[in-house]
């Protein structure tokens, strides 16, 4: 069993009940949820792995897939829609011709479709790795895309 | 330069997005540097409610009121302000209307006529500070809470009349009474910090702002229904307001105030802070508690009610946030102070997020029963760019659109129900003539439809058919006929959910069925979007005789479909375009040559 899982589920005393937060903790670590790690998490808790896909699933929060190096996330809040929200994302998709929920071929860039994030009075609004973007416009969204581009190539080059 | 000052820097999520750490590093420098430090204090303070002209900094006792703050400017703020006495001018609030500086914090239109009682401490203390909470009066409600009995607290919070927040407007201290007489120990008791609601954000505005006045609130609820363990459910998407809590918690357990023998008085109660992973249905109790307990997060039928039988089958108090944060505030000032404001079937203040199409968007408070026209044009400032007010919506996905004509009714539980909205958590979303109801009714319902756990049939199903029903409408496919179908599968969807998140589903289409019936139509049997938003209904073209040929919409398209050569006529290929309308916002003002234009239907035949 990987140390990380251990150590997880030891923290909560391996208790079902505490499933949630243990999927979030160990997705913090790793990045999303492989269907190795949640044989572990099923032989640690004692339950069955259809049991955490039931519940793992039901939650917009998990991944099952690797994300990307860098993660988009364009909030589809009321505000953002109100305020354009719509228009933005089709530069999203089309620059990296990927839909919701997918990684470009590279691996470089993942793209999510978030419920409101709450910060309404600044939208239209995005995250990118964490980091929170307001008031975006179609040229900041370009700006934001080909400073991830660059980044990708510049550390191409240092390979 | 002679009493203390305090320069405020607001450390909202909002704030901390336009670089307001980097700031208050700076200032904190400027001011070391300046061998200020024993005079001019630098403080960190949650989110002031008016993100949109944030970073905001504030410059205490006087109550300055910079905003848009960039780092570049902490310099002259110093130099000018602190040194010399002299406000810099241009980074005060420019009044939209009558264009003057406005200097003053308290002098502000959307500060004026708000009155804050939830919202009394955001921005004006330090939320990581404990000590900043208590010396602006905090845990004295708790202390006046234990001098009394917990039947008198009880009395007291039903004395006030507070009905829950968090959307039905229950009254709290009925809810507390029955979980009190509830047989089962242990008993529990649950912050619901899950703000779901699209365009809801002041739950994590309080938290991030003034976590201390939830914890008190929740310990004076603890002691009353003699809880021993809470939990506080908190959104996942709301980091710091989690990194704040988790501070408060802290503190408050090395006060004393949370753990065993809270204050000497022998009461025992702590508190665990539970994240949400991303579930909408989860603010709906029982599907909360299905998630705290490490549950798909489903609801199931009520009776039993939480307050009889809720988390791990205990009887269970569930609050949201802000009816939680009311609590301290009635116990120190009373609970008649407290049903003196606002109506008497709606007592206190009404905290709404105010965002779309303002011109001062951010978190308002104001009495219940306030007009809402009242929060919209003088608080908020009114519709910008000119644009005349089309409807406001309030309370989320679950509540509705209330028109133009209606701006005048108070703001309170029954009136806005009345109109076929909801309270709800508090979003009040603000649209101008350029808005498309049929747009925002499906809007609304293709959240509302993603979100749907899929346990009952009429939500789950029901809801999928009255979203195909809209696509169609806004597709130029409707028939006659439809709207009839779509009521009558809303009203199915709304007796027949097992729960709120279906039975208030519907409401934005009823809603906007009532008031914006003809909008509808206009879809329908003209095959026309009267806003011009639908995608279906419209093309764009770019005017031959307009045109500059100067290449801004070729070079921002995002799927190449103009083309031209530079001076000379650009051309969309309409097999390509994807309608987002980016030609359309960037062609120049002078120049205008992009259009909006209804496109012929040519319908299929029957």
């Amino acid at each position: 069993m990987k140390d990380v899982v251990r150590e997880i589920v030891n923290k909560h005393h391996n208790d079902p009940a505490s499933l949630i937060s243990i999927l979030q903790e160990i997705q913090t670590e790793e990045g999303h949820l492989s269907e190795e790690t949640i044989y572990e998490i099923a032989e640690a808790l004692d339950i069955s792995e259809s049991k955490i896909y039931g519940v793992a699933t039901f939650y917009t929060q998990f991944k099952f897939k690797k994300p990307g190096l860098h993660q988009i996330k364009i909030c589809q809040g009321t505000a953002c829609h109100v305020k354009g929200s719509n228009p933005l994302l089709d530069v999203l998709k089309s620059n990296l011709k990927i839909e919701p929920g997918d990684t470009t071929s590279d691996g470089n860039v993942s793209l999510e479709r978030v419920a409101c994030l709450g910060c309404c009075a600044l939208a239209p609004v995005m995250v990118l790795d964490d980091e929170i973007h307001g008031k975006m416009t179609q040229d900041s969204t370009s700006e934001m895309l080909s400073s991830l581009k660059e980044k990708k190539s510049k550390e191409e080059d240092r390979d | 330069m002679t009493e203390h000052r305090n320069i405020l820097v607001c450390r909202g999520t909002g704030c901390v997005s336009s670089k307001s750490p980097l700031i208050m590093e700076e200032l904190e420098r400027q001011i070391k540097a300046a061998g200020l430090s024993n005079e001019v204090g630098v403080k960190q303070t949650g989110c002031h409610g008016f993100c949109q002209r944030g970073p905001i900094v504030v410059v205490e006792p006087e109550g300055i009121f910079y905003c848009e703050v960039k780092v570049e400017d902490v310099a002259e703020i110093v130099e000018s302000h602190i040194k010399n006495g002299k406000v810099v001018e241009r980074l005060l609030y420019t009044d939209p209307k009558s264009n003057e500086h406005i200097p003053h914090y308290r002098d502000i239109p959307f500060y004026k006529n708000q009155q804050r009682v939830i919202l009394r401490n955001c921005g004006h203390i330090d939320p990581e500070n404990i000590d900043d909470y208590i010396s602006a009066g905090g845990y004295s409600g708790l202390k006046k809470a234990l001098d009394k009995t917990q039947e008198g607290v009880i009395d007291e919070v039903m004395k006030s009349s507070l009905r829950g927040r968090g959307g039905a407007g229950f009254p709290a201290g009925k809810k507390w009474k029955l979980c009190r007489d509830a047989k089962g120990e242990p008993k529990y008791l649950i912050c619901n910090a899950d703000e779901g609601d699209p365009g809801a954000f002041m739950d994590r505005s309080i938290l991030e702002a003034d976590p201390h006045a939830v914890l008190e609130g929740m310990i004076i609820a603890a002691y009353a229904i003699g809880a021993s363990k809470g939990y506080v459910y908190v959104r996942a998407e709301y980091p710091l307001a989690i990194q704040r809590l988790e501070c408060a918690l802290q503190q408050a357990e090395e006060h004393g105030f949370i753990g065993q023998n809270i204050l000497e008085t022998g009461l025992s109660f702590e508190i665990e802070i539970k994240r949400g992973a991303g579930a909408f249905v989860c603010g709906e109790e029982t599907a909360l508690m299905a998630s705290i307990m490490g549950e798909r997060g489903m609801p199931r039928p009520r009776p039993p009610f939480p307050a009889i039988s809720g988390v791990w089958g205990k009887p269970t108090n569930i609050n949201n946030v802000k009816t939680l944060a009311s609590i301290p505030v009635i116990m120190s000032k009373g609970a008649e102070w407290f049903a003196s404001i606002g109506t008497e079937g709606s007592t206190g203040t009404a905290v709404f997020a105010l965002t779309g199409n303002i011109a001062n968007s951010g978190l308002v408070e104001v009495p219940m029963g306030t007009e809402l026209g009242k929060i919209i044009f003088d608080i908020g400032g009114g519709v910008p760019d000119g644009k005349a007010l089309k409807a406001a919506q309030t309370g989320g996905p679950s509540g509705g659109c209330i028109p133009a004509e209606k701006k005048n009714i108070p703001v309170d539980y029954e009136s806005l129900t009345s109109a076929g909205s909801i309270m709800g958590s508090g979003g009040l979303i603000v649209m101008d003539e350029e808005t498309c109801m049929v747009d925002i009714a499906h809007y609304f319902l293709s959240f509302t439809q993603q979100e749907s756990c899929g346990k009952c049939t009429p939500c789950r199903v029901g809801t999928k058919r009255m979203l195909e029903i809209l696509e169609k409408i806004k597709g130029g496919e409707g028939k006659p006929g439809d709207l009839e179908k779509l009521e009558q599968l809303a009203w199915t969807v709304k007796n027949g959910s097992l729960c709120a998140l279906g039975g208030t589903a519907p409401n934005p289409v009823l809603t906007t069925l009532r008031y914006f019936r003809d909008e509808y139509l206009q879809h329908i049997d003209n095959t026309r979007c009267p806003a011009q938003v639908c995608k279906g209904l419209i093309r764009y073209h770019i005017n031959e005789e307009k045109c500059i040929g100067c290449g801004i919409c070729a070079s921002k398209c995002p799927v190449e479909a103009i083309s031209g050569e530079k001076k000379q006529l650009h051309v969309i290929d309409e097999a390509t375009c994807i309608k987002c309308g980016i030609c359309f916002q960037s062609c120049p003002p002078k120049a205008k040559a992009v259009e909006k234009i209804d496109i012929e239907v040519i319908r299929a035949e029957d």
